[in-house]
């Protein structure tokens, strides 16, 4: 089934912005987040058709993912 | 009282008032300069420092300003332009909250820090700014790390507090302790060339939403680092917020966050549904 991710800030860098991806039924974004090779201390707000997600989520078909990092400082 | 009105209006320039007539009437009547600004703001006298916000912010809002109390905690790379940009607003009451002192890897974005400065604390070196900006506002500097058994004095009676730690985890217990308090949190946190702006209402939790992927109290930053300019914009778009909660004007919605990505060029505003 076909999803698309949108990577923010950092995680773009030599990676993508905006990307259709062809993923197998019932995977989760913990997967696609390993896919991508971000690391998940690193992952802050996981949105998953502009709502709130979370990795354990299981992703659908036509679904956009977006991934932001996790930003602390100050 | 009335001494005190006459004597102001005998020295302003048309409805302006230079900080010379200002600091005479503090001496010469034993008030405060924020007593005689106070004076003046209620009797349709504007302070000539302030002469260049009077189309956004007239003179009534200027009053609200001056009673308020804003309480920023952290005084680092947001906290510095924070303060700064409150000092110049003309917030009544600024608190200010750093244990740290600083060192020479601040000087490439923390504001506050100069070279002079190095080994200072952070919340003394912010009170000595704003008294040589604005010596009208009555500054509190608290050198001590917020945590729950600091936060009900640091908090009182506070309008708005504004978030610019570098702890996610004392970020979440600042969130509680506002939301305890009934205060408005204005939320802003950086990291290499982004960073976003949220602001909590009292009942809310959107910092438990931004934060609930945490796994532990530092972001990208550790590995980013910070440069000189994205504390400055996003403490000012913190200002800005802080600024709308004071006069009752159409703050960031509640549930939302504004992320921003400087390297990209954008502004995303992101919703946090019910």
């Amino acid at each position: 089934m076909q999803i698309t991710v949108k990577l923010f800030a950092n995680f773009r860098n030599n990676r993508f912005k905006n990307e259709p991806r062809t993923i197998a039924p019932d995977t989760t974004v913990r997967a696609i987040v390993a896919e991508l090779a971000l690391v998940e201390d690193e992952l802050g707000v996981i949105l998953i058709n502009g709502r709130h997600g979370s990795l354990d989520q299981r992703l659908s078909e036509g679904d956009t993912l977006s991934l932001f990092p996790l930003v602390g400082g100050g | 009282m009335q001494e005190i009105v006459d004597f102001l209006q005998k020295n302003a320039e048309g409805d302006l008032l230079p900080f010379s007539a200002q600091q005479e009437a503090a001496a010469r009547f034993s008030l405060h300069l924020a007593e005689v600004e106070e004076i003046a703001l209620t009797h349709n006298l504007l302070p000539t420092c302030y002469q260049r916000n009077r189309t956004m912010i007239s003179i009534q809002q200027q009053l609200s300003l001056l009673r308020s109390k804003v309480a920023v905690f952290g005084c680092g790379g947001l906290g510095g332009y924070i303060i700064e940009e409150l000092a110049r607003l003309g917030i009544g009451k600024i608190t200010v909250v750093d244990p740290d002192v600083f060192e020479e890897h601040n000087l490439n974005r923390q504001l506050l820090c100069t070279r002079e400065l190095l080994g200072s604390n952070k919340a003394d070196a912010a009170a000595r700014r704003v008294a040589a900006i604005n010596p009208a506002v009555r500054v509190q500097a608290f050198a001590l790390a917020f945590d729950r058994g600091s936060s009900v004095d640091i908090l009182q009676g506070v309008t708005v507090a504004a978030d610019a730690l570098d702890s996610i985890g004392i970020r979440l217990e600042l969130a509680a302790a506002c939301n305890k308090q009934n205060i408005p949190l204005v939320h802003g946190t950086i990291a290499g060339w982004s960073g976003h702006v949220a602001v909590q209402y009292p009942g809310e939790d959107i910092l438990q939403h931004l934060y609930a992927e945490k796994k532990t109290d530092h972001g990208v930053e550790l590995r980013l680092g910070n440069p000189s300019f994205t504390p400055a914009v996003i403490a000012s778009l913190e200002v800005a917020e802080i600024t709308k909660i004071l006069l009752g004007f159409e703050p960031l919605q509640p549930r939302r966050y504004l992320a921003v990505d400087l390297y990209h060029s954008e502004f995303t505003e992101v919703l946090f549904p019910q």
